[in-house]
């Protein structure tokens, strides 16, 4: 399958995680051999000026076949719906132009990140960019290709939301493509592909003991639980990332800081400081999304009560104050 | 005269067209344009000053780690906060990895696949280059991309993940280390000095790093089996170093320590070391697509993007801005920080042909050699047990200054807190500084400078002298047009 590329409003973080993917031979290599040619990418391929110009003008035009558009980064739809905010460099034409006349002519369209999926950060504060992702603005349906598109393959934008990207979940999606292993049904009500975001955050939670006794850190480095103080939200966010270690032993909460659920779309403005958990009368108003809150805060009621004096007081030390002792020793 | 645009600029870190007017097969004019503006700046406004964490990071995916070490630095400026040993070892660390992964993808995916094109076959060395650097396919990808891959768990230790890690805060770093971390982190180290000892540079980092003069640098290439020596022959081939010379003043926020204890020392080079004093900087947008206003200080300095008819400032080019330095254009990048810091090598190179193609990609790969066994005994000097963050206090009102070398050079971001949130937030990258546009003055930025000269083909499209010289900066456009 032949993939076309294109950067639009983003930071190209995308791009470098995915450089980074865990191969023996190298991303490239592991593309290659599962049967997809990059066939252009403004960050990666030789071609430059006229070069790249006349290959994407082929592919608008349809003289030149290719299978999966990527995007990566919003698109700017401002100053005034003019798209003048980005102007594909040497083309005189707005970004958004060029995308509308790719998208179109693609059997699939794969939005890589927030940004692309949902308008991400730089849609945050007011927006002055005009910034959208490919098929939502935000939560709602519509974004630049609007609500009805479909790529030839009959699918709807498919939205690898995270920002950035982990490496595997791009090529966990191309590989499917390439295999015919991805339809309708393995995308998320938002079109992200179901494989990583039918997961929690909160799966495989390395915090998981403070957690469960609601053990608490109270300031950045401290070991407990992030959930109550410090802004986190693996309980809420559709990730795989901690069952899908990140430069192959990390991830947001094993480095010791909150998830801000950055594959959810809005995540750029959550209405309060990122690293502060907003609370009604003391309690979290950002209770995990399907368990019935009074049991939650009976439970933690409960488990705060319970909690052993070892997890009491590593939770607000940066490393185990109080080790696991033998049972039946003191 | 004919004029020529070249866009869209391939392998540079976001969008960049470069307009040249041609005179006599010379550029005899060029004009840099970043063509995309961000809004990152007005989107910090009456934000949460540490929101900034989150956000910063999200303007370049390159520089990630760069931009959030600058803003801890400037929120730390604005409290009085000092960091733990740990927590600054740690940032050291993780910057390090950053700055040095940055250097390799720049060497092997940006710069040396031009080599490989089929305008130089026909070159001795053009059937290496391109079995070895051809893009996406070259053989060197194979070993430099499972290399920097397992290099990065270092963020993974460390930082959580990279890019876009909350790792980094004013006070120190959110994740203390274990002991058998230490271990581990040092296994990662000494995997990754035996790629650079095997296939980078083919010998000891120590004896890279001693290399003092352009003769002992020419003699120790002479034949060796590693991709270094592969770049200096062809570098030496095609006169790279007579290629790109730009002001010869180099600024340098020094890089790897606090205040004024650096590993790579803070200063401005012009001839010999000078102090560098920030509140000698101000930005210009005379021929930027933003509303007029004299050149400010960035503490009072604004941000307002055209919106209506551009045709109203018909001398406006680009969304950077033209960052001075005591008025003046500066260069700064890894050579410009090799050269305030003092190695003798760049130095040398600087003296004999000024700034130039060759120096720059030499600079940063001399660096690599540098950085790594900085690295070895930052980790080695981890103490676990003792804090790595000290915990930050929200002031009332503030300004803060952070100043980082990130990858590219000089780094700064300069904030504003009233009422506890932030009221300005101005951010200089290093290609801002690179990449400007003519001032008020009419005076052409660093690049549009560096490519004045260059020759051009009469069948060139996009000229390849001048492509060489852009990506010898390694421009990162999406932190210019922040």
């Amino acid at each position: 399958m032949k993939l076309l590329w294109l950067q639009a409003s983003g930071c190209g973080g995308c791009t470098q995680s995915l450089l980074g993917a865990e191969n023996r031979s190298g991303v490239f290599a592991q593309l290659a051999d599962s049967g997809i040619e990059l066939l252009s990418h403004p960050g990666l391929s030789e071609s430059c000026g006229d070069e790249s110009l006349s290959l994407l003008q082929a592919a608008a035009d349809g003289l030149l076949d290719f299978d999966i558009l990527c995007v990566e980064g919003a698109l700017l739809r401002g100053p005034n719906g003019s798209g003048r905010f980005h102007i594909l460099s040497g083309s005189g034409l707005p970004m958004i132009a060029w995308v509308q006349r790719l998208a179109v002519r693609a059997r699939y369209v794969i939005a890589v990140g927030t940004c692309t999926a949902y308008g991400g950060v730089n849609a945050a504060g007011d927006n002055v960019t005009e910034a959208c992702g490919l098929q939502f603005d935000g939560n709602e349906r519509g974004g630049l290709l609007g609500e009805d598109f479909l790529s030839a393959s009959g699918l709807p934008v498919i939205n690898i939301a995270g920002c950035p990207i982990h490496a595997e979940w791009v090529v966990d999606t191309l590989c499917s493509l390439a295999l015919g292993a991805l339809g309708e049904n393995d995308l998320d009500a938002l079109q992200r592909p179901r494989f990583y975001a039918e997961q929690l955050v909160h799966h495989g939670c390395p915090k998981n003991e403070f957690y469960e006794f609601k053990a608490s850190a109270q300031k950045p480095s401290d070991l407990g639980c992030l959930m109550e103080n410090m802004g986190c939200k693996g309980t809420q966010a559709h990730a795989d990332c901690n069952t899908r270690p990140w430069n192959g032993v990390g991830s947001c909460v094993r480095g010791g800081f909150p998830c801000i659920s950055c594959t959810e779309p809005g995540f750029e403005e959550p209405g309060h400081p990122f690293m502060e958990t907003p609370k009604i009368a003391g309690i979290p108003t950002g209770l995990p999304s399907d368990m019935p809150k009074a049991w939650f805060v009976a439970l933690a009621a409960l488990s705060k009560s319970a909690t052993p004096k070892r997890v009491r007081d590593n939770a607000v030390s940066d490393h185990p104050l109080t080790v696991l002792k033998k049972p039946g020793k003191k | 005269m004919r004029r020529l645009t070249v866009g869209p600029f391939n392998r540079v870190e976001g969008d960049l067209e470069v307009t040249l007017d041609i005179a006599d097969g010379r550029v005899a004019s060029a004009r840099v344009n970043a063509s995309l503006y961000r809004g990152f700046e007005q989107i910090l406004l009456g934000k949460h000053p540490l929101d900034a964490l989150v956000i910063v990071p999200r303007i370049c995916g390159i520089c990630s780690v760069s931009q959030s070490a600058t803003a801890a630095a400037a929120l730390a400026d604005a409290s009085g906060l000092t960091m733990p040993p740990n927590g600054r070892l740690a940032q050291n660390l993780i910057l390090a990895c950053e700055n040095v992964a940055d250097h390799l993808t720049h060497f092997y995916l940006f710069f040396m696949p031009d080599f490989a094109r089929e305008a130089y076959r026909g070159c001795a060395w053009h059937a290496a280059a391109e079995s070895r650097f051809k893009a996406t396919v070259g053989d060197s990808l194979k070993e430099m991309l499972p290399a920097r891959a397992d290099f990065l768990r270092v963020m993974g230790y460390l930082a959580g993940k990279w890019p876009h890690s909350l790792a980094l805060q004013p006070g120190g770093t959110t994740r203390a280390v274990t002991p058998t971390e230490i271990v581990r982190l040092l296994g990662v180290l000494r995997e990754f000095r035996r790629f650079l000892e095997t296939t980078l540079f083919g010998d000891a980092l120590e004896n890279v790093t001693a290399l003092a003069d352009p003769a002992a640098l020419a003699a120790w290439a002479d034949g060796r089996p590693s991709d270094f020596a592969r770049f200096l022959q062809i570098a030496d081939d095609l006169g790279l170093a007579g290629m790109g010379r730009a002001t010869d003043l180099f600024v340098s926020h020094g890089a790897y320590g606090a205040g004024d204890d650096h590993l790579f020392a803070r200063g401005v080079w012009d001839g010999s070391v000078e102090a560098f004093d920030h509140l000698k900087v101000s930005e210009d947008v005379a021929h930027a697509w933003l509303l007029d206003a004299a050149p400010l200080h960035p503490l009072q300095g604004e941000t307002r993007p055209l919106s209506g008819e551009f045709s109203d400032k018909a001398a406006a080019y680009s969304w950077c801005k033209a960052p001075r330095y005591g008025g003046r254009v500066v260069e700064t990048g890894a050579l410009a920080r090799q050269v305030v810091a003092g190695h003798l090598l760049l130095r040398s190179l600087v003296a004999a042909d000024g700034g130039n193609v060759k120096a720059r990609v030499v600079a940063r790969l001399l660096e690599i050699a540098l950085i790594v066994p900085a690295m070895e005994s930052w980790v080695r000097a981890l103490m676990p047990g003792q804090s790595f963050c000290n915990q930050w206090q929200l002031p009332d009102s503030a300004t803060g200054v952070g100043l980082v070398e990130a990858a590219r050079g000089a780094l700064g971001h300069w904030l504003r807190i009233e009422r506890g949130k932030i009221a300005s937030y101005q951010i200089i990258a290093p290609t801002t500084w690179n990449f400007s546009p003519r001032d008020a003055a009419g005076t052409p930025g660093a690049l549009e400078q560096a490519l004045v000269g260059l020759p051009v083909g009469e069948s060139e499209s996009a000229p390849l002298a001048v492509q060489h010289v852009v990506r010898s900066f390694d421009p990162c456009m999406v932190c210019t047009v922040h």
